[in-house]
């Protein structure tokens, strides 16, 4: 745990900045996880002399070198900043804690430089090296959270374009459903639908399922929720794409469709719609 | 105490919810429909929740008090105008309303309650007799 | 975890479950939730709101606005000094209802939330914790 006591390590920084900043920038372009094919040097310089000036700041305003406390608060916000930004350029989580750890040489460099007492030069030492642990995995930390919500968006959007939703017919809507229906699919394809319905003033919407893999008990309470908040707005639906197999396994599992109309195709289902809408297709006389 | 106004439009009665409601208001809504109702041997009542930017058990289950007192008194409910959000929110809550006829939108309703009234059963019945 | 916001509300009359409701959706449409989530936790809100005053008794609600670094959401705290509830496994179940309700008011609070703790003592009292993340 970190004591409360001085430190000279700011003042230190603040003597010898030129010299540290260039030799941890050398470090950091000469190590073999430097990714010069990712980053301009300038940027690599602006962040490296951001990034001593804030840890400075925070070496002489706490007393506690704990970074989880609020005066590390913008030596981390600066971190977070450059963690999610080497994420968005492509570097892999060492890769960019790389940029703390390497600058643990040239601060040790200079603490050795300037003091003799052992006893103090292992506390100096002790102290700079956890620190810069911490904030090490600080970085790591915030680039894996940024990794999971671009991975996090990618999905949404991913779900978005797999569902589509299409006008059959004035006031027939059909939602061809392709890939496994889980919880996060269902919820996208509820909210499409209901937007659709409120937006064309549809009264019957077809869900093909010929391209669901599984209909399992939670595959069926996912279609069974669709079609109940689509009747809330008014709206008829009719299952289609029921294979043989599919209908087996909802006898099966014991799952209650009274309330639904299905049907084993998708044009069985339209036929059943055109009649409900009162229309008809009639030949045209030639 | 306020009240939620109930308008009559032929032998329909129409209730426009606007207001964020409280229980007291939502029971006295109840109340006031099932006398006017009665009171005006409507056979239609037209629900417009379009305003609603919630609906939570309590006001289902007013929705389907309402339903079936109307149906008791042979008349059709139709509630209209449920936003998106709100139909998500209910069937995630455990509730679909079953009892309840619904319709996309006041219009709409209308139509459905003109189809539903004008079936065998309730043809030229007003509740007075022809002399 | 740091708090953005802190909101207490009273939980005695009916009228006051109007005022949660609202509260909660200043705060989640504050905290940029989709129209979706708020309608999910203001709704949540209603059904405990009424619970806390139907079967606790009255009491109180506690509307937190919380960033726990990663992400930020919304914690409703629901407490009254109440009778407790004897088997709150049965009282989640749906259709349980002691108050002639549709008994949907505990399962449904937690489907529509991402987080939901609900701690009772007989005689003492009942709360129950419910979190929405953006």
């Amino acid at each position: 745990m970190p004591e409360a006591r001085a430190t000279q390590l700011n003042q230190l920084i603040r003597d010898r900045e030129r010299d540290i900043l260039a030799e941890w920038i050398a470090l950091q372009t000469s190590s073999v996880v430097s990714r010069r094919d990712l980053i301009s040097e300038s940027e690599r310089g602006q962040q490296s002399l951001e990034f001593l000036a804030a840890l400075r700041l925070a070496l002489a305003e706490s007393d506690r070198f704990d970074p989880t406390m609020p005066a590390w608060g913008s030596v981390r916000d600066l971190l977070s900043h450059v963690s999610e930004s080497r994420a968005r350029q492509g570097f892999s989580p060492s890769e960019t804690a790389t940029f703390v750890f390497s600058l643990k040489q040239p601060l040790f460099n200079v603490l050795q430089s300037a003091i003799s007492d052992s006893g103090v030069l292992a506390r100096e030492a002790w102290t700079m090296t956890t620190v810069l642990d911490q904030l090490g995995l600080f970085t790591t930390e915030v680039y894996q959270k940024s990794r999971e919500s671009v991975i996090l968006r990618q999905q949404q959007e991913m779900l978005e374009l797999s569902t589509p939703v299409v006008t059959l017919w004035n006031g027939v809507l059909a939602l061809p459903l392709i890939g496994t229906l889980d919880s996060a699919r269902t919820a996208v394809v509820m909210e499409n639908l209901l937007q659709r319905i409120v937006e064309s003033g549809a009264s019957i919407a077809i869900l093909d399922i010929t391209g669901v893999p599984t209909v399992d008990t939670l595959v069926a309470q996912h279609l069974l929720k669709t079609v109940a908040a689509a009747r809330l707005m008014g709206a008829d639906c009719i299952i289609s794409g029921i294979r043989p197999q599919i209908a087996q396994t909802i006898v099966h599992l014991g799952v209650d469709l009274n309330s639904v109309t299905t049907k084993a195709t998708l044009a069985d289902a339209f036929a059943v719609a055109l009649r409900r809408a009162g229309l008809g297709i009639a030949k045209v006389a030639a | 105490m306020e009240r939620i106004p109930i308008l009559k439009m032929g032998d329909c009665l129409l209730v426009s919810i606007q207001v964020d409601m409280h229980d007291r208001l939502a029971m006295q809504l109840q109340d006031d429909l099932t006398t006017r109702i009665a009171e005006t041997a409507a056979r239609g009542v037209l629900i417009d929740i379009s305003a609603l930017e919630m609906v939570d058990s309590f006001i289902g289950r007013m929705l389907g008090n309402i339903a079936a007192m109307s149906r008791v008194l042979d008349a059709q409910t139709v509630v209209v105008g449920m936003r998106p959000a709100v139909a998500i929110t209910l069937v995630e809550l455990g509730m679909s309303l079953p009892g309840v006829r619904t319709a996309l939108n006041i219009e709409k309703g209308m139509e459905l309650l003109a189809a539903s009234m004008g079936a065998p059963g309730g043809a030229g019945v007003n509740g007075s007799a022809v002399d | 975890m740091v708090l953005l916001s802190t909101d207490q509300l009273p939980l005695e009359r009916d009228d006051h479950i109007v005022i949660v409701r609202q509260t909660v959706r200043q705060r989640a449409v504050a905290l940029g939730f989709s129209l979706v989530d708020q309608t999910k936790i203001v709704t949540a809100a209603s059904e405990l709101a009424r619970n806390t005053i139907q079967h606790g008794g009255g009491g109180s609600a506690l509307v937190e606005s919380v960033n726990d670094g990663a992400r930020r959401g919304l914690r409703l705290t629901f407490e009254d000094c109440g009778p407790g509830i004897p088997d709150i496994a049965l009282a989640m179940k749906d259709g349980y209802t002691t108050a002639g309700g549709l008994g949907l008011g505990l399962s449904g609070a937690k489907r529509l939330s991402n987080e939901f703790s609900i701690a009772s003592v007989i005689g003492q009292g009942t709360r129950v914790v419910i979190t929405r993340w953006k």
